[in-house]
């Protein structure tokens, strides 16, 4: 997703472990492929020989294992087709074999001869399986089997040789890219499945690489597919290929970009390879060093830091194969897996901006930051008494709470309709249960996940709710706002804008696009917290009014005109009376924006951020929106500064600096954008006089601070009735 | 209550010193503290922070380091090269041993209280044995290249870190030789300063050595490695002190610009045992350099140029959130520095280094209350007494006639015979003292200047009887057999029968004057004596202890007054008993005999011994003025307590006659006005 780029993780690599590969005929070149199938924690394992085996990997053992007949070989991985839950193998170059988990011998399951030669069968969660053919031509499964002896066109050039494909879903778009190889020279070839439009590549490789093969991974980065490759310098490259190619015919060139330099010794011999973990993390297998034994290391692209390595002695067939948070290689004779854990560490939290609570007057906070308890340790006799009693009151409603309530709710979230999930759910929030937070947690990923896996489940009411609860934070439900983003859900992101403390700046930033983009149609019928924006239509009578005082209040204390302004600024400036006239006519003397769209830019304003991890995201908003949120944001000033308290009307609204914050961000992030957009000219100038203001009056403050001392000391000898005086006291 | 016309005099220009060193000794719950005049003072902070001992300043000896060792043997060195050890019985300096390195920079004792190490000018650490009644020296260690500013050991007794100038060197304590140097960097804020000074080094019990510099940094090193660990950037100026809790979970530094910052030691994330260094906590109760800085259990401790001695407890070490846990700033002595003569109306104040004699004005209009009367005649300075020599003044008292001064230094006791010829005051020293008349805690006259009662730091009593021009020694009360703890608070009975005097601990002794012999002891009480006084006519001392509790003792009855067991079976008000300074003194009203006048810092009090008690629901104190008469007739009889509050910061107050008070106040402004400027922080902009 590209708005979640960015955010501090810390990859580590768990404990390894093996697969008993006691079935498998492990060849010199390894396995053919370890692919998914639709349960969780199963995956398919084809051997270079005739046998396929489906494990279960937190077991450790293997569930079924199929082989084909003596002289029979697999030519291409079993996959498994996630809508019907069956699983595909080719072999024989040509001969499709389509089974299940109850069926024992591959040569009664059925079969389909087909009459071209299969590169590979690709098949993803929420889609039909797709074939791909030695000649680049592409099929849907289904098709297929409608009619299998179909004729299968060459797409590619005779001498081409497929090293390489993958498949993706963009936007639900199936799309299919691979690599192909004549005398050297690599191609890439892109195939939107939908549209049947087919863009090819040139890539533009390294002279010294022709003659080694690549290593190639990718993945997708918004309209773009970055094809990341290991070439056999060590170095790791990324290519860039659009997605939807504007033309068709033309055969374009594609530049890579070094990404990594030196990850591994000598890429030319084999036993290297490597795949992306997420936007940030690529894993490498091959020797780091050139007399070094081979090591699997996880590589951070962002830092360019090796964030974890492990050692493989025995040595690897160089292939390594990802699938949900697990790596697995073929180390020595035996499979081995290693779980991959890469966990979001929001560094807001730690060293980011606090989130301006508002709401310190309803908790009672206590009046010392107590750091002893913070770090658990045990005070006195009298909290050790307390803590006691509380665990033994958790004991006791542990024993009496029902164990089933959260583990049925959890089923009937995986199952169930939305109505009765809400219901359910709102059952379960009215009782008090120990270990809430946990179950909450749970609850929602339950939730969540649900939601991935289905697009058309999105239980609004629900996450609405359990954001209620208080005890959701964004490193508990990292999905809840990328599926609200995905659904446009305003008011949901403008809740967990509220709500969560921890969010990283990369979503911060995509809600704000997304608040800034959002038409005033969609706007209109959602029911949106208002809070915070107080009510512009009444203000807007006074307008005139109100932006006179607060031209006089800016000029308090310096003019102009006595500044020895710069010859432009005295051009735009002009007389003080015509700078409140233009000030007026400037489009921020009414809001800018909609009360909604108000509503939703507070939240955002309010959020916690740091300023290194925001600004990079703030470039890519449209200059269109970047200047109507600077209006907005000027206006806010202008409403702020309006009153003595420089406060703004309403329950939360944003503080001062607040908008000072944001004002200065957004000029920061874009302020050779801003200077090019004509309209900004008038707000630029504005904010500059401002600035301008601001510092000459505190410099003056500066100056007279000695005078003002000297004043105080006169007033206290006056107070002061001297040395010595004589009092009369009554004392009553 | 009555009406008063009340002397307001503030032109005692009095300035304390600045606080140079404070230490504090677990053992005894009690903190030593240094001025920059070389005064010393003992804080006994189980006994509500009262002031109860203190050694007179000397103008050569600048302590720069005040440590406890073996228990609660108190030492100091300082500038002039030399180690004092402190009696803290007779309240006298036991010995001066030089220790050769040129002035001495700082001081530090053993873990184990069995030595203390040294460090000098030239470079030198010298290492001392502490012997049960003296000092020896061991040997040195690899002498560096300037001098030791700052000394610590490690709490298991094996090295010694030392800061000296842009580096701090480690020691091995049995070889005596130098096993790591850490070098400083001198950039701040990307500008390099010409030196980086070491002021102060904590080593912990992991190696850690924490050192804070002049550059404004409080780094931590590894001291097996030699390596900087983390560097905590705190200010724009100096760093200038740090100290360390036992536990070594919490240390707290003070730097040039008046700030205090507590670190603690804080897991790294909840239930991790991964633990770190956060600054947690700024404190600014110091306008000035804060030069020295403690940390007890439950506190932390900070003194400086601002002469403040600042003790913040820390909340969450504080069991009870009462009124023990709050902010304590001390800056008057809590021993009196006026004295005055009823009878010509004199005052005389006194300073480190000089007496100032005032008489005070006079008016003959008459008003209301809160009036100011229009001065018909202004306060005089009648006289200015410069001392001889280096020593500062202990104490000094004026007779009620007004024609004896006396004041003594630690080693010389003066007396002076005063003239009053119309407006011209001649001055006459008495010669040819005796020999046991050395130094002396407090000096009284009389009531009709008489006979002058001295209490020796000895525990020794000496009564003298004054004649024109000449004076006769009567007897000497010497302390009862196997004491030596020194009498620094008497009091004479205005008939002139009975004299009272008491010591930092033990109960108060009244002795008989007409027969010369010990009259009884009044029981003695947890808390330390902070006034004394004997009433006329009924003989019953009222004794003010540091808790703020008063007791009245019938001295002919030998047993406290019923009025006093029916306060203390009521109880104070706890207002009353929360007050932070202790009462300074005690008088009485001539015509009134059931009133007992008294003030600490804060207030002024009048008890009417008539009316009932005040029990925690009245009000203690209501500072506004009555409305009408009924109001006023009420308040008149509500209750004993008659207070005043518009005298602050009240230093002496005392009945001249029926009618007429007197009330010194030194306020802190004027105060701060004569301090050093502090160091100029920006007030507006960045």
């Amino acid at each position: 997703m590209p708005w979640a780029v960015g955010q501090p993780k810390m990859a580590a690599l768990e404990e390894e472990f093996t697969l008993s590969t006691g079935v498998l005929g492990a060849g010199p070149d390894g396995f053919l492929g370890v692919e998914q199938s639709d349960k969780a924690d199963q995956f398919l394992v084809t051997d270079s020989g005739r046998t396929v085996v489906l494990y279960k990997v937190s077991d450790q053992k293997p569930l079924g294992s199929w082989s084909v007949k003596q002289g029979q070989t697999i030519t291409c991985p079993a996959v498994c087709n996630f809508q019907t839950g069956e699983y595909i193998v080719v072999h024989d170059h040509k001969v499709l074999r389509i089974w299940n988990n109850e069926d024992v011998n591959l040569d009664k399951v059925f079969k389909a001869t087909l009459s071209a030669e299969v590169h590979r069968i690709h098949s993803v969660q929420k889609t039909e399986p797709l074939v791909l053919f030695r000649r680049g031509a592409v099929r849907g499964l289904e098709a297929l089997l409608a009619e299998p002896q179909q004729t299968i066109e060459a797409v590619i050039p005779d001498e081409e040789v497929i090293k390489w494909s993958e498949f993706f879903m963009v936007f639900k778009q199936p799309v299919l890219i691979f690599i192909t190889e004549k005398h050297g020279d690599y191609f890439a070839y892109v195939q939107l499945c939908k549209s049947h439009s087919l863009s090819k590549y040139t890539l533009l490789l390294g002279k010294e690489e022709k003659c080694v093969k690549p290593n190639f991974t990718a993945r997708v980065d918004g309209k773009f597919i970055s094809l990341v490759s290991l070439s056999s310098d060590g170095c790791i490259y990324e290519t860039l290929i659009p997605i939807y190619s504007s033309d068709t015919e033309k055969n374009h060139r594609l530049i890579r970009a070094l990404m990594l330099k030196a990850v591994v010794s000598d890429a030319a011999r084999n036993g290297t390879a490597l795949t992306i973990l997420d936007q940030d993390h690529v894993a490498v297998l091959g020797p780091p060093l050139p007399a070094s034994k081979e090591c699997l290391s996880v590589w951070n692209i962002k830092f360019q830091t090796l964030q974890t390595s492990k050692e493989l002695p025995q040595g690897t067939s160089g292939q390594l194969w990802y699938h949900g948070e697990i790596l697995f290689m073929l180390h020595g004779k035996c499979l081995t897996v290693i779980p991959y854990k890469c966990e979001v560490s929001s560094l807001a939290g730690a060293l980011g901006k606090l989130k301006h609570t508002q709401e310190s007057d309803t908790h009672s906070m206590p009046h010392f930051v107590d750091w002893e308890t913070c770090s658990g340790y045990d005070l006195g006799s009298y909290s050790a008494e307390q803590s006691r009693t509380l665990r033994r009151k958790k004991s006791e409603t542990n024993l009496q709470a029902e164990v089933p309530g959260s583990k049925q709710l959890l089923s009937i979230i995986k199952n169930d309709s939305e109505k009765h999930i809400e219901v359910e759910l709102r059952k379960f929030l009215a009782k008090s249960t120990p270990d809430f937070h946990t179950v909450i947690g749970d609850v929602v990923a339950g939730l969540l996940g649900r939601c991935k896996a289905e697009p058309s489940f999105y239980p609004r009411n629900c996450l609405t709710q359990l954001i209620q609860t208080h005890v959701l934070s964004y490193s508990l439900c990292p999905g809840l706002m990328e599926i609200a983003l995905e659904h446009t859900d305003v008011q949901m992101l403008q809740l967990c804008l509220q709500q969560f403390p921890d969010i990283p700046e990369s979503t911060t930033c995509a809600c704000l696009k997304l608040f800034l983009s959002i038409g005033d149609d969609c706007l209109q019928d959602i029911n949106i917290n208002m809070e915070s924006v107080f009510d512009y239509s009444d203000t807007i009578q006074d307008e005139k009014k109100e932006i006179k005082e607060q031209t006089e209040i800016v000029q308090n204390g310096f003019s102009p005109e006595d500044n020895s302004c710069s010859k432009d600024d005295q051009q735009l400036s002009k007389k003080p009376g015509d700078a409140a006239k233009e000030t007026i006519s400037f489009p921020v003397t009414s809001c800018p924006v909609a009360p909604k769209r108000a509503a939703l830019l507070n939240a955002v304003l309010h959020s916690a951020y740091s300023e290194a991890f925001l600004l990079p995201h703030l470039k890519d908003i449209p200059a269109k929106h970047i200047t109507l949120f600077l209006q907005y944001l000027y206006f806010l000033y202008l409403k702020c500064s309006g009153n003595a308290t420089m406060t703004l009307p309403g329950i939360s609204p944003p503080t001062l600096s607040q908008i000072m914050d944001w004002i200065c961000l957004l000029l920061d992030a874009n302020f050779t954008v801003v200077l090019m957009i004509p309209e900004a000219k008038r707000l630029l100038l504005n904010l500059y006089k401002f600035v301008k203001s601001q510092i000459s009056v505190y410099s003056e403050l500066n100056k007279i601070e000695v005078s003002f001392r000297e004043l105080q000391k006169l007033n206290q000898d006056k107070s002061g009735r001297g040395l010595y005086s004589i009092e009369v006291l009554e004392l009553f | 209550m009555g009406e008063f016309k009340v002397h307001r005099v503030r032109f005692f220009n009095y300035v304390p010193s600045g606080i140079r060193c404070v230490a504090y000794n677990n053992q005894s719950n009690r903190l030593a503290v240094s001025r920059t005049d070389g005064t010393v003072e003992i804080y006994n902070l189980s006994a509500n922070y009262f002031q109860e001992k203190f050694f007179p300043g000397h103008e050569s000896r600048a302590t720069e380091a005040l440590c406890w060792a073996e228990g609660q043997r108190l030492f100091s060195a300082g500038l002039n090269g030399e180690i004092l050890e402190y009696d803290l019985q007779a309240l006298n300096i036991k010995y001066a041993l030089d220790a050769f390195g040129g002035p001495i920079w700082s001081m530090t004792a053993s873990p184990s209280g069995s030595q203390l190490v040294v460090g000098c000018e030239d470079g030198s650490v010298k290492l001392f044995e502490v012997t049960p009644e003296k000092i020896q020296f061991s040997r040195n260690f690899d002498r560096q290249k300037s001098r030791i500013l700052s000394l610590s050991w490690h709490p298991a007794g094996t090295h010694i870190a030392a800061g000296s100038i842009d580096y701090i060197s480690v020691f091995d304590v049995k070889s005596g030789s130098i096993i790591r140097k850490m070098v400083l960097d001198r950039q701040h804020l990307g500008v390099t300063k010409s030196r980086c000074i070491v002021w102060g080094v904590a080593f912990l019990s992991d190696g850690t050595v924490i050192s804070v510099d002049s550059v404004g940094k409080v780094q931590l090193w590894d001291s097996a490695t030699g390596t900087l660990v983390k560097s905590h950037l705190i200010a724009n100026a100096d760093v200038q002190s740090i100290a360390v809790a036992d536990q070594e979970d919490s240390f707290v530094v003070g730097t040039a610009e008046g700030t205090v910052f507590h670190f603690q030691l804080v897991s790294v994330t909840s239930n991790s045992s991964e633990k770190q260094w956060v600054r947690t906590k700024p404190f600014q109760h110091h306008t000035h350099d804060v030069r020295t800085v403690a940390h007890s259990p439950t506190a932390l401790i900070s003194g400086g140029t601002d002469t403040h001695l600042v003790i913040r407890p820390l909340m969450e070490k504080v069991e009870v959130k009462n009124y023990d846990a709050a902010l304590r700033k001390i800056t008057f002595p809590h021993r009196r520095l006026i004295s005055c003569s009823k009878r010509r109306q004199l005052l005389l104040f006194q300073f480190a280094h000089h007496l100032e004699l005032w008489r005070l004005g006079s008016t003959l209009a008459t008003g209301k209350n809160g009036d100011t009367l229009p001065l018909s005649k202004n306060a005089d300075h009648l006289l200015h007494l410069k001392t001889k020599g280096p020593e500062n003044i202990i104490c000094s008292c004026v007779s009620q006639c007004g024609s004896w001064i006396a004041y003594s230094t630690a080693s010389r006791f003066f007396l002076y015979r005063l003239k009053y010829e119309h407006d011209n005051i001649s001055l006459q020293r008495v010669s040819k003292m005796p020999a046991f008349l050395r130094s002396a805690l407090h000096i009284l006259f009389s009531e009709d200047s008489t006979k002058l009662f001295v209490a020796s730091n000895q525990g020794s009593l000496h009564i003298i009887h004054l004649l024109e021009g000449s004076f006769k020694h009567l007897h000497t009360f010497q302390p009862p057999s196997g004491t030596v703890e020194a009498m620094c608070l008497l009091a004479v009975s205005p008939d002139g029968n009975w004299l009272a005097a008491s010591g930092t601990s033990a109960g108060v002794h009244v002795y008989d004057l007409n027969h010369l012999k010990l009259h009884c002891t009044v029981p003695a009480y947890n808390f330390p004596v902070t006034a004394l006084a004997i009433a006329p006519n009924t003989n019953n001392l009222v004794i003010a202890h540091s808790d703020q509790q008063v007791f009245e003792f019938s001295i002919p009855d030998k047993q406290y007054t019923e009025w006093s067991r029916n306060v203390q079976k009521q109880g104070f008000h706890q207002l009353w008993l929360q007050r932070d300074t202790p009462i300074t003194h005690i008088s009485f009203h001539p015509k009134r005999p059931m009133h007992i006048l008294l003030h600490d810092a804060y207030m002024f009090c009048i008890i009417d011994k008539s009316l009932p008690l005040p029990n925690d629901k009245t009000v203690l104190y209501n500072p506004l003025p009555p409305k009408n008469e009924s109001d006023v007739f009420l308040r008149r009889t509500a209750h004993a307590f008659k207070i005043s509050k518009i005298y602050k910061p009240l230093l002496f107050m005392d009945l001249l006659d029926e009618r007429t008070l007197v009330a010194v106040e030194r306020p802190l402004d004027d105060i701060i006005a004569q301090l050093p400027p502090p160091i100029k922080k920006k007030k507006f902009g960045t």
